[in-house]
Parts: structure tokens; sequence; C-alpha cells
């Protein structure tokens, strides 16, 4: 049977997958918001867990506009990447340092 | 066989895909797969919100991201030329890093969850259906009444990441010739033609059917 620890563990999986992911990918900027896009799916899918087992619907509501802000996030998010590209012809982190001090 | 062992099974099954493509998302070398394998974990995850009947939001985890974000994750990655060697040079020297990172991460949230506590809460009867509606009913008629305004401002969120977006990746080419819209819809005719009346003349050593035909018009 399963119970709400199953998907809060896995949760917990998915979110340390996505750390993991933000420290060994560093350079490459496209699989750091893929890595955000997996945190965000790691903490909804908590937020529908706790929203079905203490049957609330307030959690399936706040899902719904996590994935708004997501999406309106990766829309921007590659907006600036693909400006960032057409100016410097790179994504690799390293060398975007001009604002570095 | 005992719906809720088969359901187990499910959730241990589409659990398991959706860990080993997360894997693959943060591991693999070139970007395109990496996309296609985030796509298997959003699909498996939807799965999984099914079995939580949570009906809506896999649909909608289906649709607006594997149908929207990802493929627009995908043209990115494919109009950019990225050098993948270069990309992932850094992969081995951060990888024990990142690795005590998550695992740390991952015991110390294991105990502060209480795997043996949770185990109280088992899945009972679906909440929407004890009030007599699907799931999609339940979820709208809260986020119609109780939530509106935050609905609101999720449709003007999308509106502003639409038009940021948009402002800039737009790029204004130097030397291409464009047409105003504006000057275009304000120009008045009067500035452009200018009809003029004035007396018919006829000319002297003009033949007769010229004549003839210049008087017949008004």
């Amino acid at each position: 049977m399963i119970s709400l620890a199953h998907y809060i563990v896995l949760g917990a999986v998915l979110f340390c997958i996505a750390v993991a992911g933000l420290f060994i990918n560093r350079k490459n900027v496209i699989v750091l918001l893929m890595s955000i896009e997996l945190m965000l799916l790691a903490v909804n899918m908590n937020f529908v867990a706790f929203s079905r087992f203490l049957g609330d619907v307030s959690g399936q509501v706040f899902v719904f506009f996590i994935l708004t802000v997501a999406a309106a996030e990766a829309a921007v998010g590659l907006a600036i990447l693909v400006l960032l590209f057409r100016t410097r012809s790179t994504i690799n982190i390293a060398d975007i340092d001009s604002m570095k001090g | 066989m005992n719906p809720q062992t088969l359901q187990l099974i499910c959730f241990y099954a589409f659990s398991l895909v959706t860990v080993a493509s997360a894997l693959s998302v943060i591991t693999l070398k070139n970007t395109v797969h990496a996309v296609l394998a985030l796509v298997l974990t959003f699909f498996s995850a939807a799965c999984l919100w099914m079995l939580l009947d949570a009906e809506f939001l896999a649909l909608a985890l289906v649709v607006v991201y594997v149908g929207a974000v990802m493929v627009l994750f995908l043209f990115v990655v494919m109009m950019l030329d990225i050098d993948l060697e270069k990309m992932h040079e850094g992969f081995v020297k951060f990888l024990p890093v990142g690795v005590i990172v998550a695992v740390v991460m991952l015991v110390e949230m294991l105990g502060l969850i209480g795997v043996r506590a949770m185990h109280a809460h088992d899945l009972g009867v679906d909440p929407a259906a004890v009030t007599g509606v699907s799931n999609t009913a339940w979820l709208g008629q809260a986020l119609y009444t109780k939530f509106l305004l935050p609905f609101e401002v999720a449709a003007l969120v999308l509106t502003v990441g639409l038009v940021a977006a948009v402002a800039l990746t737009l790029r204004e080419r130097r030397g291409a010739r464009y047409e105003s819209a504006s000057r275009q819809v304000r120009v008045d005719p009067r500035d452009r033609v200018r009809i003029v009346k004035m007396d018919a003349v006829r000319p002297s050593s003009a033949s007769a059917d010229e004549g003839t035909a210049g008087e017949s018009k008004p």
C-alpha cells in the first residue's frame, strides 16, 4: 500500500539529484536550467502528495501556480540564454564573468 | 491481484523510471539527450501523480511541460552551436563534490522525514470523490473562488513572461528597410494627390477624334 512516505522520499531523492546536477554541470547553463526544473518537480511531487493524503485542495492549487511560474521562468531564462549566446557566442558559465569586480 | 499491491508495484516502477531518467539528465554528455531524458522524467512523474488521483495536474504537466517547455528547450539546444567537449570538461572534477553534497542532503532529509512515522498515513479515499465531483471540478472550484486573485496574477505572470521573452530576443537589424505601420496609417491622401479644378482646353492642332473624346468626359 502506498503511503505518504513513499512520495516524500521520492521527492527528496529527485531534489538531491537536481542539487548534484547543479554541482557537476557547472559549465552548461542549459543543464543548470534543467536541474532547476527538476527541483521544482520534486517540490511539486511533495505538494501533490500532501494535498492527496491530507485531503486539502490548496496543495494542488499551489502546484498549478508553480507550473505557471516555472513555465514563465523557463521562457525568460531561455530568452536570456539565446541573447547571451548571440552577443558572446558561448554559454560557458566560466566565460560569463564580465560583472566580476 | 490485490489492487493496492498493484498500485504499489506501479509506484515502484514509475519512480524507478523517474529516478533513472533524472540521473541521466545530469550525467548525459549530449544536451539533446539530456532534454529527452527530462521529458521522460516529467512523463513518469505525471504517471505518479495519476496514481494520486491528481488527474488534472498530471495532464497539465504533460501538456505544459512535455508539450511546451521541453520543446522550447529542444529548440534552444538545437539552435545554439555548443562545444560539447568543452561543456563537459569539469564533470569529473566536480563529481565527488556533487555526489557528497547530494548524499549528505538526502540522508539529512530522510532523517528529518522519519520514514517510519509517515507510514501511519495511508492512501485513503480520494478527497475529490468524497465531495462527489471529479478532480478537475474539485480543483476548479477552489481556483475560481478562493484563489481567484492569485489565478489572475498567474495569468499576468505568463503575459509578462511572454512580452519579456519577445523583448529580450527581438533584435533590430541595421540597414534593413522597414515599413512604419503607424506612419502608414497616419497618411492623409491630401498630402499625396492634389486635385485641381481647371477649364477644359481644346488644343488648336489636335485631330477631330481626340477633340470629341476629350469633350465627352465631364
